[in-house]
């Protein structure tokens, strides 16, 4: 996995609370078996008319939206089924972090193993986000801060080894491999 | 020595490595499910690694969420309708092949939903921790086991060293208590206390079920308690064994042997909250008020009494975007709303005693003119037995459409859809926008009420019929 330190972008936001995995990628494109080319079908269903040409009044579909890494969201972004292919379908496309109130746990940890940032605020700072579309933020992982163009800045949270392995670009397999004697040895204990 | 939660008992035995500031526990995980969605790119990661699976014998695979349930198509010679779901099929069957891991296959007789033939089989046990790329693998909590649903990254993680790096979550005690009235299942309980949480108030937490309530229902209802869980941003929903839980694993194929039995069973036995332990949150619901309940909205959270009208939105954007997703206004009554499709089955709604409950309504009588009722069990098992106890009879007598086992139309990626726009009152547990086909609008309920409003064409109170 390649570091990831720091995220500068404008932001796209998508004001909805509760945007659960079924709106970010619908289950009919879950028969895939790589985790490849995923950003096509970002947010089908609001993104496509049933023609499947783009929904003009969808936001990524707008000039505002190109480019934008920082996507900021409603309460609760990222509930319901576990799929990966949320987090792998935002990254295809181009999202390097989601910045809420509120983020779902398995999206939480599914976006961190991939090098999207799930980053919480507060309910001042998430208004004034959520109000100010295409606002260029900054997000220093290492110092856990996002810095808004007003200058002010807004310590986040974010787990500790986490944040360790995005910032070295560190594989947690590869952690968890180097515990495989005290896995073992738990075995050995238990039976 | 301080008084602990079932949860604490549960997860102090797994902690192969306890967490500290700078890293997360090390988590041992006793039984890892696996499907053919999210399991495909774990099994890539392995094959790029030179990687075993580490515990085939800790490991069960089977498919549900893409195979089809139509007869012809699972046991005939009709091709899966979408070419991508047969390719998952089959590549699930190679990687089980080819890493030794035991697949329940598409024409197994002991195949089904994943988090139905766990504990169908007795593998499901009190005590366990249990994962599977699932979100709805919450639903073994009912047996005391720790259950929670991961991503594909971690399903890698499992079958390279059958262990998670877990942070601690907290707890949340809730407690329910009183006899709950007639018509009132477990389904409506668990949407009465998603209704209350809300649907991200149990972020962070594990619930535990508890109270005069919970211990009264048989292991199908605690499922289906447990299994909504998550609907509530719970990382898990645990209820503690009891001799409800024992008596449904004995001599079930995977549950301990009868040598073995004692011994397990008063280790079980230990799998109690202890009196005084803390709980980092709580809420207190009264059983004997509640009512048949049906969701309005896009998500779980928006749910009212059947018989109580759709609150108004008072100019919230994002009730209003729900309701018009729905086609409703505030202050409609739900009770007489038509519907178009009915759908039973899921693993929220998918056992025995739901399609039991179903059949008590429609038992001499008819689906009403243009209502397509779909009847999906849970596992083969549980087809084999509601044919042995004729209830697929009195299903087809009715009307019905009685399939092969599987997710089918709870998310609408086997080729069993809603149609764009129409209603679909369905005991399955997501009410998302599309999540049963594109324009799909699904209303949540009980199985009761899901028959009451086949036979009616309306949604209808179940009570009307019992």
């Amino acid at each position: 996995m390649q570091p990831l330190k720091r995220v500068h972008s404008r932001t796209v936001v998508i004001p909805s609370s509760n945007v659960d995995t079924d709106q970010i990628i619908p289950a009919r494109f879950l028969t895939t078996t790589t985790k490849e080319g995923l950003g096509t079908q970002l947010f089908a269903d609001w993104r496509y008319l049933a023609d499947g040409t783009p929904n003009p009044e969808f936001i990524l579909n707008r000039p505002a939206a190109r480019d934008c890494h920082v996507l900021v969201a409603g309460r609760n972004f990222g509930c319901g089924s576990s799929r990966e292919h949320a987090p792998w379908a935002l990254l295809d496309y181009g999202i390097r972090a989601v910045i809420s109130t509120e983020i779902a746990d398995i999206f939480r940890t599914n976006s961190l193993k991939n090098g999207l940032l799930p980053i919480t605020v507060d309910e001042a700072t998430a208004t004034w986000l959520l109000e100010h579309p295409g606002a260029e933020v900054d997000i220093d992982l290492e110092a856990r801060r996002l810095t808004l163009p007003t200058g002010v800045t807004v310590a986040f949270p974010i787990e500790a080894f986490a944040r360790h392995c995005l910032l070295n670009g560190v594989d947690e397999l590869g952690y968890l491999r180097s515990k495989l004697g005290l896995i073992e040895r738990y075995e050995a204990a238990r039976t | 020595m301080t008084a602990r939660t079932l949860f604490d008992k549960v997860w102090s035995v797994h902690e192969v490595v306890p967490e500290t500031p700078d890293t997360p526990a090390v988590l041992y995980i006793d039984l890892h499910l696996i499907h053919e969605v999210t399991s495909p790119q774990a099994f890539s990661v392995l094959k790029s690694l030179g990687l075993p699976v580490r515990r085939p014998d800790r490991t069960l695979a089977t498919m549900d969420h893409s195979t089809p349930t139509r007869s012809e198509q699972v046991f005939g010679n009709v091709p899966i309708t979408v070419d991508a779901a047969a390719k998952q099929v089959r590549q699930l069957e190679l990687n089980a092949a080819d890493f030794g891991v035991e697949l329940f296959g598409l024409r197994d007789a002991r195949r089904g939903i994943v988090h139905v033939i766990s504990p169908e089989l007795g593998a499901t046990q009190p005590g366990l921790t249990v994962v599977c790329g699932d979100s709805h693998t919450s639903t073994h909590g009912a047996f005391g086991a720790l259950a929670f649903g991961i991503g594909s990254t971690e399903v890698g993680h499992v079958l390279a060293t059958q262990c998670l790096l877990q942070r601690k979550p907290k707890t949340f005690a809730v407690n329910v208590e009183g006899r709950m009235p007639r018509g009132v299942t477990a389904k409506d309980l668990i949407l009465t206390i998603i209704g209350k949480v809300g649907v991200s108030g149990g972020t962070g937490h594990v619930f535990e079920y508890r109270g005069s309530t919970i211990r009264a229902l048989s292991m199908d209802e605690r499922m289906t308690v447990c299994n909504m869980s998550i609907e509530a941003g719970a990382r898990a929903g645990m209820i503690a064994p009891d001799e409800t839980t024992f008596a449904y694993l004995k001599n079930k194929p995977r549950a301990p042997v009868p040598g073995d039995w004692d011994a397990a069973v008063s280790r079980w036995r230990g799998l109690t909250t202890d009196t005084g332990a803390r709980f980092d949150a709580s809420i207190d619901i009264d059983a004997t008020r509640l009512e048949p309940m049906i969701t309005y909205g896009t998500n779980p959270g928006m749910v009212v009494p059947i018989g109580t009208p759709i609150p108004e939105s008072a100019g919230d954007a994002i009730v209003d975007k729900a309701l018009r997703y729905m086609g409703f206004e505030g202050g409609d009554a739900m009770l007489g709303k038509p519907v178009n499709v009915v759908f039973i089955g899921s693993c929220t709604n998918g056992r025995l005693e739901d399609l039991q409950a179903a059949a008590q309504i429609l038992k001499g009588r008819k689906v009403a003119p243009g209502v397509h009722l779909l009847i999906v069990p849970g596992s083969q098992q549980i087809k084999r037995d509601a044919e042995t106890a004729g209830l697929a009879e009195i299903f087809k007598a009715a009307g019905a459409d009685w399939r092969e086992s599987g997710c089918s139309m709870c998310l609408g990626m086997n080729g069993d859809t809603v149609p764009a726009g129409q209603y679909s009152v369905s005991t399955s547990n997501r009410n998302f926008e599309g999540r049963q086909g594109v324009g799909a609008r699904t209303l949540l309920v009980s199985p009761l009420t899901a028959a009451a409003s086949a036979v009616y064409g309306r949604i209808s109170d179940p009570r009307e019929f019992l």
